[in-house]
């Protein structure tokens, strides 16, 4: 049995006997390893101040992503790389290019979020991001900042991103071969006291444990269940880390599906659905942030069920199917049947989400919206998703689905009733929306009204109409008429 | 001045002194200071009751949770448990009664935070629950007040609204804001001997926590001694509620005798700490058919809270805001200090003058509406005058009036007549999206309200190798203003910045200083510092005229160098010779602003030493079947003075644009019908991202030749006027949703403007012109 995590701090091997299962990254570094470089502004993913980087073995290579430390739990750093503020200066002890920039610009003024940034956009540089606004916001969406108003800081991305890029201090290669001999080993089992955190690496190492263990909390990117600990201070027994499950990670495309694998980050499973759909590029870049969708994973949200989870109405639409295992059994669930109640899924007892099929239908137009307070880094208050097949003039085919409406993302069966086999014209939108008053219920919370919900949710369908017949019809696209 | 060639000089760009450790991660903050051996970790536990007699407080399985090292509540306070700016109405711990939810019932300290903050969960309390008061409108009808009406008025309003030829009523309710600067409350007090408390805290003011961490203490302030050396941003909210969080570590550490660490977890500080002030904004308005006001008179009111925190002062400040450019010959201001079931409200950026403006700018956007004319042209009809209609209604005569050079010339750089017509036709050829479009001013006063505060100190030391050692009253948060006050002194001694050090803010090397507060840090500080330096120069002066035999007036600094009639040397030589002759190298100095006085009792005098103006146009689209928004290009015209440092006052005018356009469309308050806030992260509490900032954001300082007064370099303070210049995207946003409808009506819409707002706002106007 292996209770100790193994990771690279910088270029330095740390290895953490039998850590709390569930202590972040975060709480590591500011208390155990010192590095208080790294800030708590909210300890539940939203403000990007504990923003560091891992970096991960993907083949021949070490990929680098930015990641927030506070919901994250140090376990799951096994077999990583981490790094922080500390480690960006240069050798002879001068700033890095991204620091640098940063100071050149006045992009800091209390200092406090700056070290979050400064990681997100070291993360964005490794990754050769290009210097255009859209890829620096997407960027920085996860980071927040109450002093400077942005500008000094998006000024300093684009400065550090339009510049040749630095050599960075550590050895690629030397920590390439490090990371590998890491990862050679058993899976990580952790037992504080009956508390524990186990980490197999393939689906036969998972039963095992699950047999052991059948109430056990499954973690994939740690952003929900996270907060669970460093927010409502559950005490979990037993975690089971679904990430180094190489099954679970696949991505297969053939003519006819695209299967995304549960524990595929969203950031990898993202670019592949919008290759067959592209709509839902500019409606995943409005999903939580980098940092987020660097951790999360598609499956994570499914299994969630929560009613605003965004994923949900697109797939509902797109009639995605899960697969789900027990052992060794297997068996196909329809997306539109496996959100049973609030928060309740038709999944059973030790049985996980292990593949998520999308058929790739090219007659099917698409349209996603998500609407939320804040355009960046924000919960839906409603999300809708419609697709139709238009066959001359006449709707033969309709799904809409919506987050935010009811206590499960659902389907609109009233307004799909309403479209199918009525001609394309604003007249059967109208009547489809009126429709949507059978379908939904909602409830006022914080993030909108019932009033609200009801009524942007009618408007999305017009919006739909608007898109599909050609019209731009995306606000955060528009330009300024000096512009025009 | 001379040319100056030092490095970091006044007016030169340089950047923030700590810059380099804020992106390296080397800046410390308070949770970053090396843990003392002994420490332990604190946490509040709250009420659960908007409004209730405590019954019973039961905390044992408080102090049998794992890890507990100490538990007090009301009764374990040594001192008073009670603190407050002016009025001593805010309990440590609720003793009798809770008066809202997340109110401080108990402290519990323990071996790690998580131990501290689960342990503070555990508690039983019994309540009795009283009737609650939320709203405003509840309040008002009620009559329940934190402290009394107060009126300000000029002519005779009512009787020029009556006999105007065109006259309008109207209402709107601006939301309150919660800081979130990104570091949260923080405080860590360590006892020593004598029963000394030394405390780390993430304050504004710490001399008002030094004093009330004596009072709960029941020592004095002899006894206590606080440091700050920066903040993670505070916005207004650390100064007054950083100082319970500061008297509950020092209590806790007095009671167990070691180190305590209190850092709020992001949700407490939100539940836990005030906001800006709601509020309901009433006025009635008489006009001629040029849109020139005649009359007018307003009904402030404000929710407070619980307490009287700084509500008197803010309030107050709305008022004198209630006329922002604008003449108003007749005014009748009539203010209330709403006490409800909610946290104490607090001071935040602007501090009741974002709210004053936005009921004059309300009123002007309804005249125009209401006369089918260009808001800006009722704007320039209402400016006050250089020469005359220049006294505002509380009888200060406006003598520094820039707005008929910047108005004019930012009406110009942002092509504002012409995209105005743009926009027209914009909204004329699309129904989907509209456009809107807004030039808004601001005229700010400068100097706390409160006279007597207006007062600073200094502390500066030469040592014997010429480097400077230089201490204030100020704090620093992020605004820069250690770097702006080394780079004073740096200028006076003619060496470079690098060549000073501004220490940690700390009531045992300057005592009895101000808030750092109502954007006069530099100005107060500033002028201290440089007095301090001033009279250390002028012992150097005499003592090299003695010593190498030359007039006074021959001695000159310049460069790291003094010039001595024929002869120069380095700075550093000319501080050791003195040094080995004996004179003082080291000084304090102090500044008192002048000029100024108020009576409260008349409202009037004049209580500010200067105004800052500026002005900003905003252009912005909104989806009329969402109401989403975006702002697509802004210009900013601000009057700064002459800058000492134009980098860092350009990045508070883009930063307090930023944050006030997050007040006005994004970050809404909500709470239940409990008093519970709903909205107590950032998961559902939405400050700006950098996507929410227009890609054309123009922003310029105004060079008007500087500060009429005498202000430390003539610059003009910067800290929050630029916050009310997002008053035109909200003003856009409007112009956006009154042209979904093809008549005129008169539109009444709240802040902050979200989605739903606008959405509903839209769906409204469709509604009445259907009628
Ligand atoms: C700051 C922030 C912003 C966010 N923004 C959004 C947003 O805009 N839109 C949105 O939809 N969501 C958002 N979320 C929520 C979100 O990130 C997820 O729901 C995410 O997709 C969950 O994936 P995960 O891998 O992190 O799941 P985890 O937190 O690891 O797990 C979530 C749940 O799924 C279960 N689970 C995970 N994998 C499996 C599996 N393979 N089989 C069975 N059960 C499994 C876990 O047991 C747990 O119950 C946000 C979260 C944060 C913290
Ligand atoms: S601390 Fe805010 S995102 Fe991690
Ligand atoms: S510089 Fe203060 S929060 Fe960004």
């Amino acid at each position: 049995m292996r209770n100790r995590v193994r990771f690279l701090l910088g270029s330095e091997l740390i290895v953490v006997t039998n850590p709390d299962p569930t202590v972040t990254v975060l709480q590591y570094l500011r208390t155990v390893a010192r590095r208080t470089g790294t800030k708590e502004g909210c300890a539940e993913g939203d403000c990007g101040a504990c923003t560091v980087v891992v970096g991960e073995l993907t083949g021949d290579s070490v990929r680098y992503r930015a990641i927030n430390s506070c919901i994250v739990f140090l376990a799951t750093l096994d077999g990583k790389q981490l790094l922080t503020v500390e480690d960006l200066r240069c050798t002879d002890g001068s700033l890095h290019a991204v620091q640098q920039a940063m100071v050149e610009t006045h992009g800091s003024q209390c200092g406090f979020c700056t070290p979050g940034f400064v990681m997100s956009l070291w993360a964005l540089s490794a990754n050769n991001g290009e210097a255009t606004r859209s890829v620096i916001e997407e960027a920085l969406a996860g980071n927040l900042c109450r002093c400077t108003g942005y500008d000094s800081i998006i000024e300093a991305a684009t400065t550090v991103l339009a510049r040749p890029r630095t050599e960075e201090t550590h050895n690629p290669q030397a920590v390439h071969s490090a990371l590998t001999d890491l990862t050679k080993d058993g899976p990580l089992e952790i037992d504080v006291d009956g508390r524990r955190f186990l980490a197999p690496r393939d689906l036969k190492e998972l039963h095992g444990f699950q047999e052991l263990y059948p109430n056990a909390v499954l973690v994939a990117g740690a952003t929900d269940v996270g907060l669970w600990v460093t927010k409502q201070h559950h005490v979990l027994e037993t975690v089971i880390y679904l990430g180094n499950i190489a099954e679970l990670r696949v991505i297969e495309s053939s003519n006819d599906a695209l299967t995304i694998g549960a524990c595929v980050p969203l950031t990898d499973a993202v670019p592949e659905l919008v290759v067959h759909f592209p709509q839902l590029g500019p409606f995943f870049q409005r999903f939580a942030s980098t940092q987020i969708r660097n951790s999360g994973t598609l499956g994570g949200n499914i299994a969630n069920a929560s009613p605003i989870g965004d994923s949900m109405p697109p797939l509902l639409v797109l009639n995605a199917t899960l697969t789900v295992r027990r052992g060794s059994v297997t068996r196909d669930i329809p997306l539109d049947e496996f959100f049973l109640d609030y928060q309740k899924t038709a999944l059973g007892e030790k049985e996980i989400i292990e593949t998520i099929k999308v058929p790739i239908r090219r007659d099917v137009r698409l349209g996603v919206y998500k609407i939320s307070k804040r355009k960046e880094q924000d919960i839906s208050t409603v999300c809708g998703a419609f697709g139709v097949v238009v066959e001359g003039d006449e709707i033969v085919k309709a799904r809409v689905a919506f987050g935010g409406m009811s206590a499960t993302p659902a389907r609109a069966p009233k307004c799909e009733l309403a479209l199918l086999g009525q001609p394309w014209t604003m007249d059967t939108v109208r009547k489809a929306a009126d429709a949507l008053e059978q379908d939904f219920t909602p409830i006022s919370d914080m993030r909108g009204s019932a009033e609200y919900r009801r009524l942007v949710a009618r408007n999305l369908v017009e919006k739909f109409y608007r898109e599909i017949n050609g019209q731009s019809v995306d606000v955060f696209a528009q330009v300024g008429s000096s512009d025009d | 001045m001379t040319e100056t060639r030092i490095k970091g000089g006044v007016r030169q760009r340089i950047p923030h002194e700590s810059a380099t450790k804020h992106v390296s991660g080397e800046a410390l903050y308070t949770d970053d200071l090396p843990v003392i051996e002994g420490q332990v970790f604190a946490a509040i536990g709250m009420s659960e009751k908007p409004h209730a007699r405590i019954v019973e407080l039961d905390l044992c399985e408080v102090h049998e949770s794992p890890g507990v090292v100490a538990v007090i509540s009301a009764h374990d306070v040594p001192g008073y448990n009670a603190m407050g700016p002016v009025v001593r109405d805010d309990e440590i711990f609720a003793s009798e009664r809770v008066q809202y939810v997340g109110q401080s019932l108990f402290a519990v300290a323990a071996d790690t935070v998580e131990h501290a903050r689960v342990a503070a969960r555990k508690a039983r309390a019994v309540y009795e629950e009283l009737e609650p008061v939320f709203t405003v409108d509840d309040a008002m009808e009620r009559g329940s007040f934190v402290l009394p009406p107060h009126t300000m008025k000029r002519g005779d309003a009512p009787a020029a609204i009556a006999n105007a030829p065109n006259c309008l009523k109207g209402r709107i309710r601006t939301g309150g804001q919660d800081h979130f600067y990104l570091e949260g409350q923080v405080a860590i007090a360590v006892p020593g001997e004598d029963g000394d408390m030394w405390v780390h805290s993430s304050t504004q003011h710490p001399s008002e926590v030094q004093e009330a961490v004596a009072e709960v203490l029941g020592k004095t302030a002899k006894d206590i001694t606080v440091e700050v050396r920066r903040m993670g941003g505070a916005f207004g909210g650390k100064e007054v509620q950083a100082t319970p969080i500061a008297c509950v570590a020092a209590l806790l550490a007095d009671n167990c005798q070691r180190p305590v660490n209190l850092r709020l977890d992001r949700d407490d500080d939100m539940v836990l700490t005030g906001k800006r002030h709601a509020f309901r904004i009433d006025y009635e308005v008489g006009f001629d058919d040029d849109g020139l006001i005649l009359g007018v008179q307003f009904d402030l009111a404000a929710r407070c809270g619980i307490s009287a925190d700084l509500s008197g002062a803010i309030v107050d400040r709305a008022m004198f805001h209630s006329d922002n450019c604008y003449y108003l010959e007749n005014v009748t201001i009539n203010s209330y200090r709403c006490k409800t079931n909610t946290v104490s409200d607090t001071a935040f950026r602007g501090f009741g003058g974002p709210q004053g403006m936005l009921g004059i700018e309300t009123v002007i956007e309804d005249i125009a509406a209401s006369l089918g004319i260009d808001p800006l042209d009722v704007r320039s009809k209402n400016f006050y005058g250089t020469d005359e209609k220049n006294i505002t209604p509380y009888g200060m005569e406006v003598t520094d009036n820039v707005l008929h050079d910047l108005i004019p010339a930012l009406e110009r750089s942002s092509d504002y007549r012409a995209r105005r017509r743009a926009v027209e036709k914009f909204n004329y050829e699309n129904d989907l999206f509209k456009k809107g479009l807004s030039l808004t001013p601001v005229k700010f006063g400068i100097s706390f309200t409160v006279s007597h505060l207006n007062q600073a100190g200094a502390l500066v030391s030469i040592y014997k190798d010429g480097t400077v050692h230089l201490n204030h009253g100020g704090t620093e948060m992020g605004q820069g203003l250690f770097t702006k006050i080394a780079q004073i002194v740096a200028e006076e001694f003619q060496i470079d910045v690098g060549e000073i050090k501004v220490t940690a803010t700390a009531t045992d090397k300057v005592p009895n200083t101000s808030a750092t507060a109502a954007s006069s840090g530099t100005d107060l500080n500033g002028k201290a510092a440089e007095a301090a330096a001033k009279t250390i120069k002028a012992r150097l002066v005499d003592f090299a005229a003695d010593h190498f035999g030359v007039p006074q007036d021959e001695v000159l600094f310049e460069n790291n160098s003094v010039s001595v009639g024929p002869t120069g040397l380095p700075f550093k030589e000319l501080v050791g010779l003195a040094y080995h002759a004996r004179v003082p190298l080291s000084s304090t100095g102090f500044y008192a602003t002048p000029q100024i006085y108020y009576d409260r009792e008349t409202a009037s005098g004049k209580p500010f030493y200067y105004f800052a103006y500026g002005a900003a146009v905003s252009e912005v689209i909104v989806d009329t079947l969402t109401g989403e928004n975006k702002v697509l290009r802004v210009d900013v015209l601000h009057d700064a003075g002459k800058s000492i440092n134009p980098a860092i006052d350009i990045g508070q005018v883009k930063g307090g644009f930023v944050q006030g356009m997050g007040w006005l469309t994004t970050e809404e308050l909500v709470w239940d019908n409990g008093g519970r806030l709903l909205t107590h992260a950032p998961s559902t509490y939405k400050i700006p991202t950098a996507a929410d900032v227009p890609a054309d954001f123009n922003v310029e300082l105004l060079d008007t030749g500087g500060n009429k007064q005498d202000v430390i370099y003539r610059s003009k303070a910067v800290g929050e006027p630029p916050l009310m210049l997002a008053n035109s995207v909200f003003f856009a946003i409007r112009d956006a949703v009154a042209a979904t409808c093809k008549t005129r009506v008169q539109l009444s819409m709240d802040t902050p403007a979200t989605a739903e707002r606008v959405l509903l706002s839209i769906e409204k106007l469709a509604k009445e012109v259907a009628l």
